[in-house]
């Protein structure tokens, strides 16, 4: 489980994050919704390590892991992907997925020159897992081309496939599905709930395809302006006035309220 | 009869050369070329780095000589080398955790980094002043040639000899021994790759569980080792000065640039190109002509397209081409 206490997190005089205090219960999808600019990707910046926060907390079964390095929060098992997928641009597809689980036998010189036989042998397995990952995401048959040269839907799938490379406990999705054509997002999708159900991945999610979200989180949680607004099912952060404000305003929003009333 | 002869004092002027030159450029243009990839910024006190490893091998070197120490027929600062290499990986993690760690904690813009590394290199220089003085050192010794010109001029009868220079031979064989090294380092290891990884794409390497303070460190243990060889290499096959090694850091920064700054493979071949491109238009052609040319068009002047003395313009005017026309480099680095 994951508990962010009154996180704020500052750009100068710009407040991203305000004062945010969430829960990401463990075995959940949670949903992380909010209009542009309402500072969820910072939260998750902050939250993976890779800014530092004006203040606050973040708690992670317990521990607090307030301002780690996203290295170490790696090796505890708390992911994430970015809203722009990135890629090892010079690697392959397969060797991308290889790079990942840190701390493998190759990793000192020693073995690479004098052990040989070990770290083959841990080659191959990082190998056949990747491949499998590959399979589990149906892009076996992209395995050996240069992650350069993807698609920008099938770049999000590897960011997912990474995750899938070591045993990961919590994975922050950051817009999955932004760019990605619906055959994909469906695939993606597909992969999110099966990795929840039969890996037991906690999975936070923010996407702004409403869609997508109803299909997947419960929770669901919406932020504006730096703060948590409203947490709960899909339908009742839907039907919550302060997000339904958020999202359009208060002059639009008694616009739809009238016009819902007369039809 | 004279075609061969000409074929022999243009490898022996120009080609030998250039080839040692080229491959002392190309280990002090990969030093380079790493810490751009993985730091991100041009380190300016490469060619002072390589003065200091040179000096502690220089004084490894007269320790040994005083024991009575030697390697055979090869120089005996390249047993001194472990030495040197360690003194100077000492030396820049210290500086790297004592001022440029504190700069990549304030994410510290590239250019900022740049002139950090210039006051670097400013101290590097007056520490190797202090270390070993100003005089021009000769350390080479064993012997002095692979191949002579008297030896060479009896078997085959030519009128022009062929000199291999011990130290020429050394640089060539301890240069291609070093890139094989770094290379398979590079592909095959999992620091190399995380290496690779880190420059390529720092926020991705951090979210693989990549350790960046690791991957920091191995890049100065290796661009320092590299540098030594480099400069150790230089000073054998010419001599050491601490000023001469100060402004070898503009044909390594020409060569790291030609090739694509952050592309090791760039920065070899930029090696290559920049010290045959200064040997070519430097060289006196007149030896070759006359062996080459019919008497009726032998040259009266020296044939040299340019003074020795504006050998740094060359270095200069390949760096200036190549940014106008091809920013990125042969290879494409950043």
């Amino acid at each position: 489980m994951i508990v962010v206490e009154n996180l704020h997190r500052h750009f100068g005089g710009f407040r991203a994050v305000d004062g945010a205090s969430l829960k990401i219960e463990t075995g959940s999808i949670t949903g992380l919704i909010g209009p542009n600019g309402a500072g969820k990707t910072t939260l998750f910046n902050v939250v993976a390590g890779r800014l530092p926060p004006t203040s606050g907390r973040v708690v992670m079964d317990g521990e607090d892991i307030t301002g780690m390095a996203p290295h170490e929060l790696f090796a505890k098992g708390l992911l994430r992907t970015f809203q722009i997928a990135h890629e090892f641009g010079s690697m392959t597809v397969r060797e991308n997925l290889m790079m990942v689980p840190a701390a493998q036998s190759g990793e000192s010189l020693w073995n690479a020159c004098f052990r040989r036989g070990a770290v083959a042998a841990e080659e191959k397995r990082l190998r056949d897992k990747a491949d499998e990952v590959l399979e589990f995401l149906t892009i076996s048959h992209l395995a050996d081309q240069r992650a350069s040269n993807i698609s920008g839907g099938q770049k999000k799938l590897l960011e997912l496939g990474r995750t899938m490379m070591v045993d990961a406990k919590i994975v922050f999705l950051d817009e999955v599905g932004a760019g990605v054509n619906r055959t994909l997002l469906n695939t993606i999708g597909d992969a999110i709930v099966r990795l929840n159900k039969e890996r037991g991945y906690t999975f936070c999610v923010i996407e702004h395809d409403m869609d997508f979200i109803a299909r997947l989180c419960n929770p669901v949680i919406c932020m504006a302006e730096g703060k948590v607004l409203a947490q709960g099912t899909v339908e009742e952060v839907k039907n919550d006035e302060r997000v339904i404000e958020a999202y359009l305003g208060t002059g639009l929003k008694n616009k739809v309220k009238e016009e819902a009333a007369h039809g | 009869m004279d075609f061969l002869n000409a074929l022999v004092a243009l490898l022996n002027f120009v080609v030998i050369p250039g080839v040692a030159y080229g491959s002392q450029l190309a280990l002090g243009a990969l030093g380079v070329t790493l810490i751009f990839g993985v730091l991100r910024f041009s380190n300016f006190a490469h060619g002072d780095t390589m003065a200091f490893g040179t000096a502690i091998v220089i004084m490894f070197t007269w320790l040994f000589q005083s024991w009575g120490i030697s390697f055979g027929p090869l120089p005996t600062a390249l047993l001194a080398l472990p030495f040197g290499i360690a003194a100077t990986a000492a030396l820049v993690l210290a500086t790297d955790a004592g001022i440029y760690k504190f700069y990549r904690r304030q994410k510290a813009a590239p250019i900022i980094l740049v002139i950090v590394s210039a006051g670097v290199m400013f101290v590097m220089n007056g520490l190797v002043r202090l270390i070993i003085g100003v005089e021009e050192r000769n350390f080479t010794d064993g012997a002095r040639f692979l191949l002579d010109g008297n030896t060479f001029k009896a078997a085959t009868g030519l009128a022009e000899p062929l000199v291999i220079k011990t130290t020429v031979a050394v640089t060539v064989v301890v240069a291609v021994i070093c890139v094989a090294a770094l290379f398979w380092f590079l592909q095959k290891t999992r620091t190399g790759k995380s290496m690779r990884a880190f420059s390529d794409n720092e926020d991705l390497a951090l979210l693989s569980g990549i350790n960046p303070d690791r991957v920091v460190q191995v890049t100065w243990i290796i661009a320092a080792a590299l540098a030594v060889i480099a400069g150790t290499l230089y000073g054998l096959d010419k001599s050491f000065r601490p000023f001469v090694y100060f402004q070898l850091l503009l044909p390594v920064f020409a060569a790291a640039v030609v090739g694509g700054l952050g592309s090791p493979l760039g920065a070899i071949a930029g090696g290559y190109i920049v010290a045959l491109s200064e040997v070519v238009l430097t060289y006196a052609w007149k030896k070759v002509a006359t062996y080459v040319l019919p008497d009726s068009l032998a040259p009266d002047g020296l044939m040299q397209l340019l003074s020795t003395d504006y050998k740094v313009a060359v270095s200069f005017s390949i760096l200036i081409i190549v940014l106008l026309f091809m920013p990125t480099g042969i290879f494409k680095g950043k």
